[in-house]
């Protein structure tokens, strides 16, 4: 089985957000960057079916900067056999439309059973480039993918939807974005890291050409109104109640 | 003007609320730069054609598929905003949502902003407001490409509240090569945490999951909440994924957010600080939720609740 697995590079969630002198990006001080958390299961999901076939290989993309090649490391070093890094300084601060159209390029004409994705980069929250890269390759996606089974050239999926969860089904050659609960992600073992530093790590400049979306200004969440503590233990209840009623009436 | 077109969701033969909101967003728009609003169910539905209406449509499309299929609603999506001179498609940014807006950006050669929280028109267009890094900052952009897509997320928006009613036209239906062939642990009764009007949320304070039946009571005591659970709480295994709420869990923006025994960790807050009003109770003073708290209560969760709940129903009875 071919599987792809297309992964970024993106500040940890621990991440405190700093607004940048140009007014419409992330200050990258002190920023530690990761693996995009939902890439790992992404990876994880791949691992397994290669390792359950028992053939094929997985191939992870990403579209970054020069930095973006220790998370492609860290995916050889789990498992992956190859990489390919997309290269452009554009592409960290990239929307999802031109990020989709760069790596659309890239995968058209490769052969593929199955790509995976994270179902969104916890840095910009676009949820979009999955689907949108499928519906370019013209394959089909599910997307926040929970369960995943994949037999006689279908993929048998399971997303959790607001109130339950649909099964959806499709043929392959097909791209699935994988949510948290899909699996556990393995940690690179020390013999992975020193394998990973001999597999291919390729490098491909590429032109993002001009953004589908223009950032206008970045900054702060709006700033919340002061609160106060209304009382301790159960004797606080009463007023409690009150404020809620009286006061924010959201009750 | 060129017109708008609101892609809605259907589930279980009712358009969910978020997808009214996000008419209501059309409408706005509408009003100011002329146009229609057009609303496209990519499901079969009989639709209330006052209740779409009023939230603001002018014509409701049907395009009749029997199942959802993410693909084949997409492309219905796209020649219907093709044929009608669409230039900006709304969808609620719910799962569905979200799964829909980078397809139909695809399929219209556009770019998209996805989980707007706001919108607005002015001399050079469009400015979309959207929150990044999960609430930890927001972003204002505008789409470069002629045509646009963006989702709406869920209590942003409001329907427009006017007496209307639209008309309705049937239309054909794309097949897709993916579709939903069952649905499976449909919760009755509770909201889903994304779209619920209010949470009662739980983490560690609550000691263990033998506690969650006194949030369970609390929810049951407030009419349209849902339940919501804290990072250290699902990863040990004592609530569901779906509840979780956080960056790498669900963002939310109810009226009102109770977080019950959760110390307030900054991927937490990122998900839940845009709520109207949050209520928190800590054993800890100097939890760090209490600085985002609208109203806090120090004191220990599991004697704290019962009195809340008995409260509660003590003033709904009364």
């Amino acid at each position: 089985m071919e599987i792809l697995v297309c992964v970024k590079r993106v500040p940890a969630t621990t991440t405190r957000v700093t607004v940048g002198p140009d007014g419409k990006s992330l200050d990258p001080t002190g920023v530690e960057y990761v693996l995009n958390p939902y890439d790992e299961f992404a990876v994880e999901e791949a691992l397994r079916l290669k390792e359950a076939a028992g053939e094929g290989s997985v191939t992870a993309f990403s579209f970054g900067g020069a930095e973006a090649q220790k998370e492609l490391r860290t995916v050889l070093a789990m498992g992956a056999d190859a990489a390919v890094l997309l290269q452009s300084e554009a592409a960290a601060a990239a929307d999802g439309a031109t990020t989709a159209r760069v790596l659309a390029e890239a995968l058209r004409g490769r052969s593929f059973d199955l790509i995976l994705f994270g179902k969104q980069a916890v840095d910009l929250d676009q949820h979009g480039v999955g689907p949108m890269v499928a519906t370019l390759l013209g394959i089909p996606c599910i997307s926040e993918v929970v369960a995943l089974e994949v037999a006689d050239g279908k993929v048998t999926a399971e997303r959790e939807v607001e109130g339950g969860r649909e099964v959806v089904e499709a043929p392959l050659p097909c791209a699935v974005t994988a949510q948290k609960g899909l699996n556990e992600p393995r940690y690179a073992s020390l013999k992975g890291i020193m394998a990973a530093k001999k597999k291919p790590l390729e490098v491909v400049e590429v032109d993002p050409g001009e953004a589908a979306v223009e950032v206008v200004s970045m900054s702060p969440p709006p700033p919340r109104p002061p609160g106060r503590i209304v009382g301790e233990g159960p004797d606080a209840v009463p007023e409690l109640l009150r404020l809620l009623q009286e006061e924010a009436k959201v009750l | 003007m060129a017109d708008i077109l609101v892609v809605l969701e259907v589930r279980d033969g009712k358009v969910r609320p978020a997808s009214l909101q996000a008419l209501g967003a059309a409408r706005g728009l509408a009003d100011a730069r002329g146009g229609r609003v057009l609303a496209l169910a990519t499901e079969a539905v009989e639709p209330d054609l006052e209740a779409l209406g009023g939230a603001g449509a002018d014509e409701v499309l049907v395009a009749g598929a029997e199942a959802h299929s993410p693909d084949g609603a997409a492309a219905t999506a796209v020649r219907v905003a093709g044929e009608e001179g669409a230039d900006l498609v709304l969808l609620a940014a719910t799962i569905r949502g979200r799964d829909l807006c980078g397809r139909i950006a695809a399929g219209l050669e556009a770019g998209f902003a996805p989980d707007c929280t706001a919108l607005e028109a002015d001399g050079e267009g469009l400015l979309f407001e959207r929150p990044v890094y999960a609430g930890k900052a927001r972003m204002q952009v505008r789409i470069r490409t002629p045509k646009a897509v963006a989702s709406l997320r869920p209590n942003f928006f409001q329907p427009a509240g006017r007496s209307h009613s639209a008309t309705r036209r049937d239309v054909p239906a794309e097949e897709g090569k993916a579709r939903v062939v069952e649905m499976k642990g449909r919760q009755e009764g509770r909201p889903d945490v994304a779209e619920a009007r209010i949470i009662v949320s739980g983490g560690r304070g609550l000691g263990g999951p033998e506690n969650w039946p006194l949030l369970e009571a609390l929810a049951d005591a407030l009419p349209g909440a849902a339940l919501g659970a804290s990072r250290a709480v699902v990863d040990a295994g004592w609530r569901p994924h779906s509840e979780q709420v956080g960056q790498t869990g669900k963002t939310v923006s109810p009226e009102l957010y109770i977080a019950v025994g959760i110390s307030g960790a900054i991927q937490h807050l990122a998900g839940m600080s845009t709520s109207k009003v949050i209520v928190a109770i800590n054993k800890d003073a100097e939890a760090p939720i209490f600085q985002h708290a609208t109203y806090g209560v120090v004191g220990d969760a599991l004697e704290i609740l019962p009195k809340l709940t008995e409260a509660l129903k003590a003033a709904q009875a009364g």
